[in-house]
């Protein structure tokens, strides 16, 4: 098959590449660019686990091409972490509050709530469950998720965080 | 004392062992997308496998074309059961003693079986090849009823086992008969029934389900032609069983399989079982010579890797008029499928379904069990619960609300009236199960009053006559369930796998400098094994959790164990781990008298040191105590500090908890809020209360999708209708209720730490919480019981059933 040429911003560095025009955008991350930090969970764009951030909006990369996405700029979970390396507040609530397990739908799950934090800085409870309903999650039950986005807005906003009580 | 040493206190927090909410050390590398799945994996020169399925449900297989697939860009090979005839793999045995065709063999029996395995050198050419593939079938008629299973004119689904009269566990009733299996005292409990003062006769479905962890079954084989060596990383749950089964069945000697469970995405017990995929690949990459991967789709996945459930019990109660129980009895079919590939002690072809008397003192109790075929997906693996424990308390605590609401009984009261009690434990029951330990009463009676269940069901009494007045469409369910499991399998002398004992293991090396490495033969799947083994050898040896590496999954390196499902991981491996530690404490304890120049029995234990009795300055640590290990040996000992233990538990375990649900239901449109949700848990004692915790919301959530949602639902030419997630449910973060989590805590009196077990509780208890609570709201319009799962139209068809909408 015929291949094209594509280029794209990923995690800041800019990647050429030829790609079949078939071949999915999270198959080419995964199998051809070695970004295996997004999963494949279902492939028909239910379950999150496959969440990039794609010019600025969340994108399940399962149900996108990777010629569709040329001239992209991209983020991945790899590309989460702060400049100097330490944990993005993300990362570090979803550790802190004990909001993930087997740690399949986290990365598309950081990766949703990274691009719902940039949309709302301060989002309520029920604002972050219907924020993350694109996203799948087997083993937490939600409730611990919640409180690690809010643990991370908190971070950001730069007030302490306060455990909704029990 | 000077102020620079440290309390006791403060000495045991920093060990950061049992009982503390110690953060996980695995999420270090999952939150920086470091996770290692089976699908990351990338080998040189890997090669891509994908399968052609059946689109029939039953059909003859007459001819299978792979010319085209074969010619398809980037395709290698292409496997049907004839090039697996050549290495006597067609067909496989299955854990259960059936045997199951590993690619279709003359026939197809269920959707979606696999027919021809095609390798290439990508995904999309394999995925090509597959849709080449010719096959001509002809259709013959289907069967998806396990209630007709055995009429005297049902289509045979199993032609291979037409002349066997005996089956894996006794004489075939039919040539769709499976098993027949039965608990109790027949006599004693028919005898109960003909006195009693009143009875409840109800049929209750567990429909069929499928775990569907996030990440599906996948595997990546690769065999070395030159050394004669497989290696096989895969999504294994018991990655010991894989290897010797993987042995047996391919006949490569199991020193020569290095089977590996990378990190696992979830697994719920869909990832217990051998499936075809597995043996294609390890035979693709024999002929081919280079690894090759298998990773199986959504559709794959919901619709042929294990479901769960598929049990149709008719179920009895007897009680006496003024409400004490006094005999039960439940008659089950089970719908296995094609193929009996059950994951189940292999001795117990319905599990331990014989937990069905739950937490209540029935004197008299019996079941039978009759499994059959038919054209489904083969399987039967205990999703998130121990091997058929769910089906049994979802229909003893259906049962017992129906009983209370023939009795005119409030449906706590008549639980709290019936419970075992604390001064029975160990307490046998009519099965012959004993009860390890529990305080039933305590527990219930806290969660009645954490709910305020007095003031809940006077609200009900109000909103109900206000609906009769017309003032409301919306009804109030309140849903109570009492749950009592047995996990842990198991004792040896009543559990094995393929005559293997479920004994589990545990193997710890100290370090010369006070830090360790803990290996295991269970597998976590998301549990956070890395970070709660490590706090069980914190608190035995008083070295920090944090010095502590745990590895499990790779057979090479851990002890040989049985894996990682019915919540077995803690009551045999946890308690493998303190004995171990055990014995490295003995031989610390005598290093530490011969460095100390005193008699053992002068020492005593302190958190991270043994001192001496009445002299607590004179002390060595076990951080010293390591080291001396290695240069300071007492003569004639030998050097080194490392310990192995294989546990045969004594007894399963017995976790319990009480649930409380509150459900408002608008008949109109069938719509159903959870308004709360309260679980109380006894699991003994708690390792990591945190994680103790998540677990209990996982599997909350878990049991709320089967209980509302959920069902792989075939039509009637066998056609699975529900194998997306567009079809299946998996509840996001807008439906799931809040959770309220509280605990009681009655150790385990035979277990070294005392803990119990209590990743699947949520989802054997919250089952029929939920569905309590959706019955108790129709309850007082004379409904006896509706059946799972309450989607919206479900909930809708039962209120009109009731005359409802006018």
């Amino acid at each position: 098959m015929a291949k094209s040429q594509v280029t794209m911003k990923v995690n800041g560095k800019i990647i050429e590449a030829l790609v079949e025009p078939r071949t999915l955008l999270i198959h080419f991350l995964r199998d051809q660019q070695n970004i295996t930090g997004p999963h494949i969970g279902c492939e028909t764009s239910h379950c999150g686990a496959c969440t990039v951030d794609l010019d600025g909006k969340s994108v399940k990369s399962c149900t996108v091409f990777a010629v569709q996405a040329n001239g992209a700029d991209i983020r991945t979970i790899e590309g989460m972490a702060n400049a100097d390396g330490t944990l993005h507040a993300l990362q570090e609530g979803f550790r802190e509050m004990h909001g993930l397990q087997c740690g399949f739908c986290t990365p598309g799950m950081i990766t949703r709530a990274y691009r719902l934090l940039q949309e709302n800085k301060n989002p309520s409870e029920e604002e972050i469950r219907y924020g993350i309903s694109g996203n799948l999650c087997r083993c937490t039950g939600y409730q611990n998720i919640v409180k690690a986005i809010q643990f991370a807005a908190a971070k950001l906003n730069g007030v302490p965080f306060q455990e909704a009580a029990e | 004392m000077n102020a620079q040493t440290p309390t006791s206190a403060e000495r045991a927090a920093k060990l950061e062992g049992m009982g503390c909410k110690r953060k996980r050390v695995e999420d270090v590398r999952f939150v920086q997308g470091k996770g290692n799945y089976v699908d990351d994996l990338k080998l040189p020169g890997m090669l891509y496998g994908d399968f052609n399925r059946s689109p029939h449900a039953h059909a003859r297989v007459k001819k299978i074309d792979t010319t085209k697939a074969g010619a398809v860009p980037g395709v290698v090979a292409v496997i049907t059961a004839e090039t697996l005839k050549t290495v006597n793999l067609a067909w496989m045995p299955t854990l259960a003693g059936d045997v199951q065709m590993v690619l279709a063999d003359g026939k197809v029996l269920f959707q979606n079986q696999e027919v021809a395995f095609v390798i290439a050198d990508s995904r999309e050419a394999a995925a090509d090849g597959a849709d080449k593939v010719e096959v001509e079938y002809e259709a013959l008629p289907v069967n998806v009823d396990p209630m007709k299973a055995m009429a005297p004119n049902a289509p045979m689904i199993r032609e291979d086992l037409k002349d066997k009269t005996e089956g894996a566990h006794g004489k075939r009733k039919h040539y769709n008969h499976i098993f027949a299996w039965q608990a109790g005292d027949k006599a004693a409990t028919d005898a109960a029934f003909a006195k009693a003062d009143v009875t409840i006769n109800e049929f209750i479905v567990y429909p069929r389900v499928h775990p569907c962890p996030l990440e599906t079954c996948q595997c990546v084989a690769s065999f070395d032609k030159i050394k004669g060596e497989l290696t096989l990383w895969g999504t294994f749950q018991a990655p010991h069983v894989i290897r010797t089964v993987g042995s047996l069945i391919s006949k490569i000697p199991e020193h020569k399989i290095h089977v590996i469970a990378p990190d696992i995405g979830g697994g719920f017990g869909n990832k217990v079982g051998a499936y075809s995929g597995y043996i294609c690949a390890i035979v693709a990459s024999i002929v081919t010579g280079v690894p090759v991967k298998w990773v199986e789709d959504r559709i794959e996945n919901l619709s042929t890797t294990a479901f769960a459930r598929d049990f149709h019990m008719q179920m009895e109660i007897a009680a006496t008029k003024d409400g004490k129980v006094t005999a039960m009895r439940c008659y089950t079919i089970a719908d296995h499928g094609a193929f009996d590939a059950c994951a189940n002690a292999t001795k117990w072809p319905a599990g331990l379904f014989s937990i069905i008397s739950g937490s209540y003192d029935f004197p008299a109790a019996y079941c039978l069990v009759d499994g059959v075929y038919t054209n489904k997906a083969p399987g039967g693996v205990a999703y998130r619960c121990s091997f058929r424990v769910t089906e049994a308390a979802y229909c003893i605590e259906r049962a017992m609300d129906i009983m209370a609401q023939k009795l005119g009984m409030d449906p706590a009261e008549f639980r709290l009236k019936n419970l075992i009690r604390r001064e029975q434990m160990p307490y046998t029951s009519a099965f012959g199960w004993q009860y390890d330990s529990g305080d039933y009463q305590t527990a219930m009676n806290k969660a009645m009053q954490s709910v305020d269940y007095k003031k809940l069901r006077a609200e009900q009494k109000q909103k109900r006559e206000a609906f009769k007045r017309g003032e409301t469409r919306e009804l109030m369910g309140i849903g109570v369930a009492f749950f009592t499991e047995i996990v842990g399998a198991g004792p040896s002398r009543a559990c094995d796998i393929l005559g293997i004992g479920m004994f589990d293991s545990a193997e710890i090396r100290i370090h010369p400098t006070g830090t360790g490495i803990c290996r295991l033969g269970t597998k976590s799947q998301g549990q956070g094994h890395e970070t709660t083994y490590a706090q069980i050898i914190a608190t035995e040896l008083g070295l920090p959790a944090d010095n502590i590496m745990v590895e499990e999954g790779n057979t090479d390196t851990a002890p040989y164990g049985l894996g990682t499902y019915g919540s077995r991981s803690t009551p045999v491996s946890g308690a493998a781990t303190a004995m171990a530690c055990r014995k490295i404490k003995a031989k610390a304890q005598m290093i530490a008298a011969y460095m100390l120049e005193v008699h053992d029995d002068d020492l005593e234990w302190d958190i991270d040191r043994f001192q001496v009795k009445g002299n607590p300055e004179r002390f060595k640590t076990m951080t010293e105590l390591a080291w001396a290990a290695y240069h300071e040996v007492p003569p004639g000992m030998e050097p080194g500090l490392e310990a192995i233990n294989y546990y045969d538990p004594p007894n399963f375990t017995f976790p319990y908890g009480a649930y409380f649900c509150v459900v408002d239901v608008d008949v109109d449109t069938g719509m159903t809020k959870i308004r709360r949700f309260y679980a109380l848990d006894d699991c003994g004692t708690r390792i990591n209360p945190m994680i103790i915790e998540g677990q209990i919301h996982g599997g909350l959530t878990e049991a709320f999708g089967i209980a509302m949602g959920q069902e792989i639902h075939y039509d009637d030419e066998g056609n699975v209708t529900t194998a997306s997630l567009m079809d299946y449910f998996l509840p996001t973060a807008v439906e799931t209720p809040h959770w309220e989590t509280d605990w009681t805590e009655v150790p385990s009196p035979h277990h070294p730490i005392g803990a119990k077990g209590v990743g699947e509780s949520p989802n054997v208890g919250g089952v029929p919480c939920f569905s309590n609570a959706i019955n108790d709201a129709f309850a007082f319009l004379g409904s006896t019981h509706i059946q799972m799962p309450h989607d919206h139209w479900r909930v809708w068809t039962a209120a009109d059933k009731l005359g409802l909408h006018g």
